[in-house]
Formats: structure tokens, C-alpha cells, sequence
């Protein structure tokens, strides 16, 4: 493709109109190389278990709601409905298929959560916005009891919980802090490349015009209704892994209330937060909701020399999220991701302004 | 046929409170386009203020009163901090700005109020009334009084002030409307001010049933549903959804809910929406959608 665009300079390749680039990426490939090679060396287990596996997990629910809200114009606010899908099919899998290994049952589990978003997307043929958003509420609330009320999704365990079943690939033990990031690591990195392929062939493309206005891409013979349920489905697909690495990769044992709505809106806001429609936006939106209540609760720990309340704090935070939310949607509506980009693109051309 | 009955009745007066909170909504939805999320919160607020106020030993129309009053200063920030700045975006980002928002107002509300579960006297005895066999609850049936009197007040309000015409005015054609002189971000106030006004109502209703506490703010989202019946954009809709929506939860809840497990309540509200919209996609009076590229 890159061929019929007509290449004027190198930073052309920058503009908009260059579909597909091929480029040599170094600052990729050191990133990569720093997250699976020097952050399991360097950062202890409180990094990895308190920080650096919820920041990945909740980036790849972010992703995954992306695809569906950010991408093809459909709000959600069910994500963690599908993320508890997820989570109970592939720890029914690994219980009840034996010797089935890992990477197989997380991939179940997603396929599952991937066929419970199509059933839940089949009303948005019909339904638009805030109407379907009720849909994805009754998908929230239905899953969240079904997974409570009956046993069997949770094997009869009296707690009512899910444990995080043995996780072991080829004989190695991914049980350990280290393990388990790599695991979580592993899974983000795959889907996030085929997310970034996904959206630029033909399918995201279509998603892209539906989310636009979808009449008109109806108009243009964009097949609307199967693209939308196909949007649920793969979105519902991310979730439902994501919801598989939060329970066991995360929690350790996890239960239907792990997967409440406000685990659904946290997920909103990481892509609200971050950008709609970016990819790299639910990885900064992500960092920001996991990192901020850190900061803040540390801060808060410092300035007040612990004196002040817990609960006070948490009051505090919620009043900062919404603020922030609010700021962001007049501000900068496109996100940090746009945030960001401004900035290297202000650095790139550095001292010149124009 | 008794306990039919007496299901049935108990589901319809609770429906009414439903309906006050979807009222809220539909008040805001008509007027400015915003689908406001933080009304369940705002129900939330007010009544933890009047519970506050009447902690400090004000007397109950006194409490009333500045409850009020602060509601319609609430109204007033909103108006200018959040929806001024958005104004002509798309839904969907309005809607985000009252998660947000929603957010804001639950923080407040329990930083500065508490979050424990706070008791609210009304001074109303909850004595079971019987009518022939049948058991009806006193204090929904009071509740459903006041539910009706503050509808007949918004329709006063609406059809006899120049203050209604005017909303009416704005929630028919905005354009129209500023081009004749309305003072839009006037119009915005007045709504706001009076959906809180009605989250009060429907708060301290809500809270004296179940104490004030967190768990209010998530009336919202039984509200849901009801909109979805009744469509978006009408008062008398929002009362009949409401109805419905109280009826059915109830009477799911005794036939279907012992032959599945029970506690369906949660979701049921919405699968019966969900078969609405599938029949009519806007709801059984909210207005059609002319869909132009």
C-alpha cells in the first residue's frame, strides 16, 4: 500500500494518509525488551503483584472495551460481566478438561466470553445508543448472578469463590510473581499486536465507519449488523481473558462480585481517561487508574503522617476521578493518548513551532 | 388470588417511586439532551443533607428548606462548571461528564457526611392496612401519594407557568427556542434545580424504605429500565413504565424467581425492557427516530 502513496518527505510518514508502516521500531523493541527481560530482574514482588499485573490486566480490559466502545461507537457498560465470563470458563475448563494445558484454557475461556458477547450484541441490530447501553446492564447484572447463584460455575466451593487453579506451562511453574507477569505480559503483548492489525484491516475499518454513523455506513454496503455483533464478539474475547488473568493471574481466588459494575466503569473510564479509539490509549489510561490511588493513598500517608481516614481518602480520590473526567471530556476529549502525542510531536520539531 | 393481589398492589406503589426517579431523568433528558447519570447520586446527596440538617436539630421544614436551597446552588455549579463548557458535544460525551459527575457528588456527599447508614424518620407509620383480605403497606401507600402530588405539581408547572412553556419550548426545538429569546443556560438551571428537587423527594421516600446510605445512589439504575419502557422523552411514560416495571419485578420475584433460584430482582427489570425495545426500539412513548445521512 505504502507504494501508491506518493512519499514526499520522512515525515511523511507520520501523516495520517500512510496506511500501513513498516518501520524499524528501536524504542518498541527496547520496551519489550525491558518488560520481559529487566522489569522480572529488577522489580521486586511487590511491584510485579501490586502494580505491574494490574496495570497490564486492566490494559487489556481497557483494550478490549476499546474495541467495542472506542472503535465501533457502541457503549458498554457490562465489561466486567464478560470479564467474570471469562474468569469462570476458564477455571471450568482447567477443572473439568484434564491435562488441558494453560494457554489452551485461557483461550477457551475467551472463545466462551467471545460467544457470550455475540448473544448479548444481538440486540444492537435493533437498539442504539443509550438503549443498548441497558442491554450491557442486563448483561452485567444477569452474569454477575448467574455466576453467584448457581455452584456449579464455582465447583460447589462453600466460599462461593474461584482459586487460582495450578498455572504451569511445559512443566514450568508460572505460580511465582515472576511467572505469573510474564503469563500476564505474554497474553497483553499477542492481543495488543493483533488488536493494532485488527483495526486497520478491513474489519476495523468497517468498525470505524459504524462507530461514525452507522446509516451511512450501511449506505455504502458496509454489513452493519455483523459487524456490530462481530465487534461484541471479539470484544467480549479480550474481556473474557482479561477477566481470566484478573481472577488468577491477580487475585488468586476470585469471586462474582471480583466482576461488579464498578469494575465495569472503572474499565470505561481507563478508555475515557486514556482515548477512545487508541490503542495505546488503554495503556495509558490503564497506568493512570492503577497508578493515581497509589500516588495518591503514599501522599496522602505523607502529608497527613497516616492521621487521616481511609474511607476519608477514598472520598477524596472519587472526588479527583470525576474531576479528572470531566476535565478531560472538555479538554482534551481525544484522551492522554492525544495528550501525549501533541507533546512528541512538539518535541520532534523542537525548536521550530511550526 | 389474595396473594396475587396483595403482590401486585405492593409492586405497583413501590413502581411509583420508581417513577419519581425516572421522572428526574426524564426532565433533564428533554430539556438539555443529557442523559443524567448522576441523578441516582443526587438522590443520594439530598437526602444525606436532610438527614445531616435534621441531625443538628433543625425541625423538619426547615431541614426542607435549605435542602432545597442547596440543591438548586448544586444546579447552578453543574450548570456552569460541567454543561456550559460541553455544550453542543454528543451525547455520549454528556453522558461521561455525569459518570463523572456522578463520581464528584458521592465523594462529597460521604466526605463530608459520613458513610454510615443513617435512619430517616418521616414520621410515618409503617402499619399494615388491610382492605377486604388483601395487605397493603401504609407507607407505600403514603409514598405513592406524594409520588402523584409531585407529578401534579410538575404538571402545573409545566402547562401553566411561562417558566413550563419555555422548557417545553427547549425540549421541542432548541434552536427555535434561543432564536425566540429563551435564555438556554437559564432554562439548564431551572431543570437541573428541579430534578434535584425531585431526587429530594424521591430520596427521602427511597431513604426512609431503606435507610440513607451509599446503596441509594444505585436507584439509578432501576431508573434505567423504566426510561427504556416508557421512552426518554415523557413524563406520563416515565409513570406507567414505572408502574410496570414495579408490578413485574414483583410478581417475577413470587412466580418465576423460586423455579430459577430466586433473587432475581437485580436483572429482571431489564430482560423485561429488553423485550420492549425489541418490539418497540423507542420505548412505548418516546418519540421516533428519523434516522437522515
Amino acid at each position: 500500500m505504502t507504494a501508491t502513496v506518493p512519499r514526499l518527505s520522512a515525515s511523511f510518514d507520520e501523516a495520517p494518509l500512510t496506511l500501513v508502516r513498516r518501520r524499524w521500531r528501536p524504542g518498541l523493541l527496547l520496551l519489550l525488551l525491558v518488560a520481559f527481560v529487566g522489569l522480572p530482574w529488577l522489580g521486586n514482588d511487590y511491584w510485579l503483584n501490586a502494580i505491574l499485573i494490574p496495570f497490564l490486566v486492566l490494559s487489556l480490559a481497557g483494550l478490549g472495551l476499546n474495541l467495542l466502545t472506542g472503535y465501533t461507537g457502541q457503549t458498554s457498560v457490562g465489561a466486567a460481566g464478560f470479564m467474570a465470563v471469562g474468569a469462570f470458563a476458564t477455571y471450568g475448563l482447567l477443572l473439568r478438561v484434564p491435562g488441558l494445558p494453560l494457554p489452551l484454557a485461557l483461550i477457551g475461556g475467551g472463545v466462551i466470553a467471545g460467544l457470550v458477547g455475540l448473544l448479548f450484541g444481538i440486540p444492537s441490530s435493533r437498539i442504539k445508543g443509550f438503549y443498548l447501553m441497558v442491554t450491557t446492564l442486563a448483561a452485567q447484572f444477569f452474569l454477575e448472578w448467574v455466576f453467584a447463584k448457581f455452584p456449579w460455575f464455582y465447583n460447589y466451593a462453600s466460599s462461593g469463590t474461584i482459586s487460582a487453579p495450578r498455572l504451569e506451562l511445559f512443566g514450568h511453574n508460572l505460580g511465582t510473581p515472576v511467572g505469573r507477569y510474564l503469563l500476564t505480559l505474554s497474553c497483553v503483548v499477542l492481543l495488543t499486536w493483533v488488536a493494532v492489525n485488527l483495526v486497520r484491516s478491513q474489519v476495523g475499518r468497517n468498525w470505524m465507519a459504524i462507530r461514525d454513523m452507522d446509516t451511512a455506513a450501511a449506505v455504502i454496503g458496509i454489513a452493519v449488523e455483523r459487524d456490530k455483533r462481530m465487534a461484541f464478539a471479539v470484544s467480549s474475547f479480550y474481556l473474557g481473558i482479561a477477566g481470566a488473568l484478573w481472577a488468577f493471574a491477580y487475585l488468586g481466588t476470585a469471586s462474582a462480585g471480583s466482576f461488579d459494575i464498578n469494575r465495569s466503569f472503572q474499565i470505561l473510564f481507563i478508555i475515557i481517561i486514556g482515548g477512545m479509539g487508541s490503542i495505546a490509549g488503554s495503556f495509558i489510561g490503564a497506568a493512570f487508574i492503577s497508578l493515581v490511588p497509589i500516588l495518591l493513598s503514599h501522599a496522602g500517608q505523607w502529608l497527613f503522617n497516616g492521621n487521616v481516614d481511609a474511607g476519608q481518602l477514598q472520598n477524596l480520590q472519587k472526588v479527583l476521578f470525576g474531576g479528572l473526567i470531566i476535565w478531560f471530556l472538555i479538554k482534551e476529549p481525544e484522551g492522554l493518548a492525544r495528550l501525549l502525542g501533541d507533546l512528541r510531536e512538539r518535541i520532534r520539531v523542537w525548536p521550530l513551532r511550526f | 388470588m389474595n396473594f396475587f393481589l396483595e403482590t401486585l398492589i405492593g409492586g405497583l406503589l413501590a413502581g411509583t417511586l420508581y417513577s419519581l426517579v425516572a421522572i428526574g431523568f426524564v426532565l433533564i433528558y428533554k430539556a438539555s439532551g443529557v442523559f443524567n447519570f448522576a441523578q441516582g447520586t443526587m438522590l443520594l446527596f439530598a437526602a444525606l443533607t436532610f438527614v445531616s440538617l435534621r441531625e443538628q436539630g433543625l425541625s423538619f421544614a426547615l431541614a426542607l428548606l435549605l435542602t432545597v436551597l442547596v440543591m438548586i446552588v448544586g444546579a447552578l455549579l453543574i450548570e456552569r462548571l460541567v454543561l456550559r463548557p460541553l455544550v453542543n458535544r454528543s451525547q455520549i460525551t454528556l453522558f461521561m461528564a455525569t459518570l463523572g459527575l456522578s463520581f464528584i457528588i458521592e465523594g462529597l456527599a460521604q466526605g463530608l457526611m459520613g458513610a454510615q447508614v443513617r435512619a430517616l424518620d418521616l414520621g410515618i407509620e409503617d402499619v399494615p392496612l388491610f382492605v377486604g383480605e388483601i395487605m397493603i403497606s401504609q407507607f407505600d401507600l403514603i409514598a405513592a401519594g406524594v409520588s402523584a402530588l409531585t407529578v401534579a405539581v410538575l404538571a402545573l408547572l409545566f402547562n401553566k407557568t411561562r417558566i413550563g412553556v419555555a422548557l417545553r419550548a427547549v425540549a421541542d426545538d432548541t434552536r427555535a427556542a434561543l432564536s425566540l429569546g429563551i435564555n438556554l443556560n437559564r432554562i439548564w438551571q431551572i431543570v437541573w434545580a428541579v430534578a434535584g428537587v425531585v431526587g429530594l423527594v424521591a430520596g427521602l421516600l427511597w431513604g426512609a424504605r431503606q435507610g440513607v446510605q451509599f446503596s441509594l445512589s444505585l436507584v439509578v439504575l432501576k431508573a434505567l429500565p423504566v426510561l427504556i419502557i416508557g421512552g426518554f422523552t415523557s413524563i406520563g411514560g416515565a409513570i406507567v413504565g414505572g408502574l410496570i416495571v414495579g408490578a413485574a419485578e414483583n410478581l417475577a420475584e413470587a412466580y418465576i424467581g423460586p423455579l430459577i433460584g430466586g433473587g432475581i430482582t437485580p436483572w429482571f427489570a431489564y430482560f423485561l425492557a429488553l423485550i420492549f425495545l425489541y418490539i418497540r426500539p423507542s420505548g412505548l412513548f418516546g418519540d421516533r427516530i428519523i434516522e437522515r445521512v
